[in-house]
């Protein structure tokens, strides 16, 4: 036990509640927090990768989930939920983060409404695993100068002005959300502000009761005395009572229970939260304050004289020597006017003394002793990782393999009729790029598709080839006009040699040529091609540098692949412009002998 | 809100409608009717399925959530003698009831509206048996007794068995637990008829998301079950969950609760249709002290201290808050309601009226919008308030509250109203004392 919550608490905030989260980025950039306490966001419907948040003037990305089993699989050592789901789902998302063995503590709850069998279950499991359940029905918690829970606390400037910014030496338990505010500046006014917080939330049935959240504040040395705020009904506070009696809880009560008002009336009107009715004396707010003042508990005559009653324990603790002057920390402010950046740079960054790629200055990747090939330059510039040599030497073996391929491809053609027509390398070249797609240099991207999708599923070779089939597709990277079996390629050999030399492992490629068997023993041609084996060995590469199978899919659907045949060809085409500028060569007209030509007169309408 | 009571008729409608479900192998013949008056009853007769009415003897009662009918003398099941009463009989008996108010021995009263008419079941005592459900504190407990009626309210520790069943209990444990605690004074050829009916009783209760389900008594004859007075409670917020499961059961209003004012109704329908919070209860109209106060637990610790601090409860109006963000013209609407209702009648004691407009800190609450619609409540209500003499003490904190505070004393002194505003630097239910002091 001992704190709730520490300088390095990190949550997974549950539903992309923008406004609530950018109050607790806020907080922690006041506070001088190193990390941001908000880790990542789960929504399940979110399209975005992230979301971007102000921290202090500036603006970070806050990474965006499906689900909490894989933001809490990125950060493992996030382990406090902020459950911001709906009473619909709430209790759906807090058991799927309790089967998460290890990764949360805490789990906040703040639907309000629950189905109370469904909130008894989700506490029960929660107390099971070991996990604190705050809430349902609550705005959270606080432990100030360390970690604040979404909207505790409300503006930055009630913040200070309650001494919310930094720990005082008071434990604070509330139900109510509403007036743990309250609360928080009635003991920053007449003591030196709360060590630690909790509203434990006004549904009839919630995780953490008073009891859990005292006793935890009794074993945290920062907490000098606690402040407890309870309700008409119910019977938890007795629970309390019999803490301090039994010694349990020895530091000082300043304890009141609200709703001392339905006790004149007989019945009907509901003061309060669902858990405020009382259904005995027992639980009428009079009974449990006077069993409480009985305890010894610090216990004012009414609510009005709460504050003097903080003021006077607290100047006790103050004599006494147990509770001394805090120094006041210095604060950051967060600037009143903030601009959202409209574009966002990952990959390189041109502020500083030098432009660097992936944070390697230009100069420590240019010149041959550095040891950084073009290979290095592409896995920082497009990857935003360094990869390993036998990884970036084999992104130069795909750029060089593909680089031209003659004169007669329709790329090479555009670009050479284009150069002709007296254009400029670039309009050349572009129109070369252009007919690059699913009929020109695409074999290469669906060829690491449908193979990895094929694998992902554990297809066997023959499923696979059926599976195509019935899809009605050539199998892209299979077959060549020439090439076969007795005369195999020597550019795919070349791959083939070089990734069993230096992968790890070749897992696609294994199975590529398990499929290349079955195809080449119905005909000599369909043999693996070079566009086939590029794209799978990017694959098995990408396998072997630890990407995920998502990540890889990724990569694939940007477009990854077809980008190193466009960079590597575009020294192809670039050779043939300069070509034609060399030789001169004029404008080209096709001829009309070459074209069949099938022109009806146009029928009237 | 939680856990409501509803219908007995509606409690035996969800048993038919998942007999088959729950109970195959017992019978359960759900012959009810729920009727407000005599004609709808001789009406009911008339229609295919309800033949019994005209067939069979009949027991009417009042429908209306209160218990000890029998007490009250509001069973009727006989004429002359027990199990004489007639179709006719039963529909003057309930004309008669609806055209009197009636007093119950507790002392609330009301007038009856709603009976439920049943076929009368002739049994001996040994064929009652009591058993209910409800949870207390984490866990569900089944009450199991061999004795029902009026007799196990007489000597409930002795003759109830109470099993305990926490809530992640898987169905073996539970079914061991209950064949382990099954009351000895069951007959012996009831018993295993018994066992198996409470089982599949507590899961009805449990997967219905019943809050409170009693039969008492329940007689068991061979295999049929007549379910002869039954009180249940739903757990309303598992509402969006259950569909049709629950009959479209209705949350009646107690049975001599006054009924809403159309202001209180007004509210509530404001309420339904808004994602913010308005709720009001009119205490006393003739009351001299009216709140608006916004968020829940503030409202409780205002009302708490007027109590306190007035030393007469009654001079409290009412009760009631506002939260979660209302717009303009929701607050506008609410403070209207309240300065409409405080500025009907003098204060008998020709005492000035108290207006406190209170709230704790909020937390996201934009204070100067939502007191937006307080000032322009004011501009409408401001000739009446005076003439009421109104004291108005203002306190609030939350985002842009110094804004709100400025623009709310600045309407109020250009209108001529009597006004004090404090922030956060004062406590919150301070301002009830000033106002009282003064």
């Amino acid at each position: 036990m001992g704190a709730l919550f520490t300088k390095d608490t990190q949550a997974i905030f549950w539903n992309n509640n923008a406004s609530a989260i950018q109050r607790m980025l806020d907080y922690d950039y006041v506070i001088n927090r190193v990390k941001p306490s908000v880790a990542a966001i789960v929504a399940p419907t979110s399209g975005n990768k992230f979301e971007k948040f102000f921290y202090g003037p500036d603006e970070i990305m806050v990474p965006v989930f499906r689900n909490t089993t894989d933001a809490a699989a990125a950060f493992p050592k996030a382990d406090v939920l902020l459950n911001f789901a709906s009473f619909r789902t709430a209790y759906d998302v807090t058991m799927e983060a309790i089967t998460l063995k290890g990764q949360f503590k805490t789990i906040m709850v703040t639907a309000e409404g629950i189905p109370e069998r469904l909130a008894r279950k989700m506490n029960q499991a929660s107390r099971d695993a070991g996990v604190v359940v705050i809430g349902p029905a609550t705005v959270g918690g606080i432990s100030p100068g360390a970690f604040k829970i979404a909207n505790v606390g409300g503006t930055i400037e009630n913040i200070v002005n309650s001494k919310l910014h930094r720990a005082g030496s008071c434990g604070l338990v509330t139900r109510s959300g509403g007036l743990f505010n309250e609360l928080s500046n009635i003991i920053s006014i007449n003591a030196d502000g709360i060590a630690e917080g909790v509203a434990i939330g006004g549904d009839r049935f919630v995780g953490s009761v008073f009891i859990d959240n005292l006793l935890r504040m009794e074993s945290n040395p920062d907490v000098k005395y606690m402040v407890l705020l309870g309700e008409v009904g119910g019977t938890e506070e007795y629970k309390v009572i019999e803490a301090v009696k039994s010694g349990l809880i020895k530091k000082p009560i300043i304890a009141w229970c609200i709703g001392t008002i339905a006790k004149h009336f007989s019945s009907g009107v509901q003061f309060g939260h669902a858990g405020a009715s009382a259904n005995a004396d027992a639980e009428t707010a009079a009974f449990k304050n006077t069993a409480m003042a009985e305890a010894g508990m610090f216990v004012p005559a009414s609510f009005n004289d709460l504050p003097a009653k903080i003021a006077e324990v607290y100047g006790k603790l103050r004599n006494e020597g147990i509770v001394t002057e805090i120094t006041e920390p210095e604060l950051k402010s967060v600037p009143k006017v903030r601009r959202k950046k409209e574009f966002i740079c990952t990959i390189s960054d041109d502020r500083g003394d030098e432009a660097t790629y992936a944070g390697y200055p230009i100069s420590s990747v240019a010149t041959p002793e550095t040891g950084f090939g073009i290979g290095d330059v592409i896995s920082l510039l497009w990857f935003k990782k360094r990869y390993p040599k036998w990884a970036t030497d084999y992104l130069e073996t795909v750029i060089k393999t593909v680089a031209d391929h003659g004169p007669a491809v329709s790329g090479a053609h555009n670009a050479k009729v284009t150069a002709r027509a007296g254009k400029d390398v670039i309009s050349s070249l572009v129109t070369g790029l252009l007919t690059i797609g699913p009929r020109f240099g695409g074999a290469i991207d669906d060829a690491a598709r449908y193979f990895k999708y094929a694998n992902d599923r554990g297809m066997t070779p023959a499923e696979f080839i059926d599976y195509m089939k019935k899809e009605g597709k050539t199998i892209s990277g299979i077959g060549h006009r020439i090439k076969s079996v007795r005369n195999p390629d020597l550019r795919v050999s070349g791959l083939k040699k070089y990734a069993a030399e230096h992968f790890p492992a070749t897992p696609l490629l294994d199975f590529a040529l398990e499929v290349e068997k079955l195809t080449t023993s119905k005909k000599d041609n369909l043999i693996l091609n070079v566009d086939g084996t590029i794209g799978i060995l990017m694959v098995d590469m990408w396998r072997a540098l630890g990407y995920s199978e998502s990540d890889i899919d990724g990569f694939i659907e940007a477009g990854a692949l077809n980008a190193f045949f466009v960079v590597g060809r575009s020294i192809g085409f670039i050779g043939h412009i300069l070509d034609e500028k060399r030789l001169g060569m004029p404008m080209y007209r096709h001829p009309t002998d070459d074209i069949l030509y099938n022109v009806e007169m146009a029928d009237e309408i | 809100m939680a856990q409501r009571a509803i219908r007995e008729y509606d409690g035996k409608a969800i048993f038919s409608k998942h007999w088959e479900k729950y109970f195959s192998g017992f019978h359960y013949g759900f012959k009810s009717v729920l009727v407000t008056n005599g004609d709808e009853l001789r009406a009911k007769a008339q229609e295919h399925g309800f033949e019994w009415l005209k067939q069979e003897a009949l027991v009417a009662k009042p429908d209306m959530l209160f218990g000890k009918r029998g007490k009250n003398d509001l069973v009727l099941f006989r004429t002359n003698k027990p199990g004489d009463v007639t179709l006719e009989e039963a529909a003057a008996w309930i004309d008669a009831k609806i055209a009197n108010e009636t007093i119950l021995l507790s002392g609330q009263k009301g007038t009856l509206t709603h009976f439920i008419i049943e076929p009368f079941t002739p049994h001996s005592q040994d064929q009652e048996y009591y058993i209910s459900a409800t949870t207390v504190g984490e866990d569900d407990v089944l009450y199991l007794s061999a004795e029902g009626g009026m007799e196990v309210e007489e000597g409930w520790e002795e003759k109830v068995n109470e099993v305990t069943i926490p809530i992640t209990m898987d169905d073996a444990s539970i079914a061991h637990l209950i064949r382990a605690n099954v009351p000895a004074g069951i007959p012996t050829e009831n018993k295993e008829r018994f066992i198996a009916f409470a089982e599949q009783f507590y899961k009805f209760y449990r997967d219905q998301n019943f809050a409170y389900l009693e039969i008492n008594p329940i007689v068991m004859v061979g295999n049929d079950m007549h379910i002869l007075d039954l009180v249940a409670r739903l757990d309303d917020t598992a509402g969006f969950m259950m569909g049709e499961a629950w009959c479209g059961a209705e949350f009646p209003t107690a049975f001599g609760m006054e009924d809403q004012s159309p202001e209180e109704k007004a509210i509530a329908e404001a309420d339904s249709k808004s994602g913010a919070s308005l709720k009001l209860t009119i205490l006393n109209p003739m009351g001299r002290i009216w709140t608006m106060v916004a968020g829940g637990g503030a409202s409780v610790v205002y009302a708490d201290t007027i109590a306190d601090l007035s030393g007469n409860v009654s001079d409290l109006a009412n009760y009631g808050e506002y939260s979660g963000g209302p717009t303009t013209g929701e607050t506008k609407f609410y403070a209207e309601t309240v300065f409409d209702l405080m500025t009907r009648h003098k204060d008998p004691k020709g005492r000035d009226k108290i207006l406190i407009i209170g709230g704790a800190i909020a937390n996201f609450t934009d204070v100067a919008k939502t007191f937006t619609g307080i000032i322009q409540a004011f501009e409408t209500y401001a000739e009446r308030l005076k003439a009421h003499n109104t004291r108005i003490y203002v306190r609030r904190g939350g985002p842009n509250y110094e804004k709100g505070l400025k623009d709310i004393k600045e309407a109020a002194d250009r209108l001529g109203l009597y006004i004090e505003v404090y922030g956060p630097e004062t406590h919150v239910t301070d301002i009830v004392r000033m106002a009282l002091e003064k």
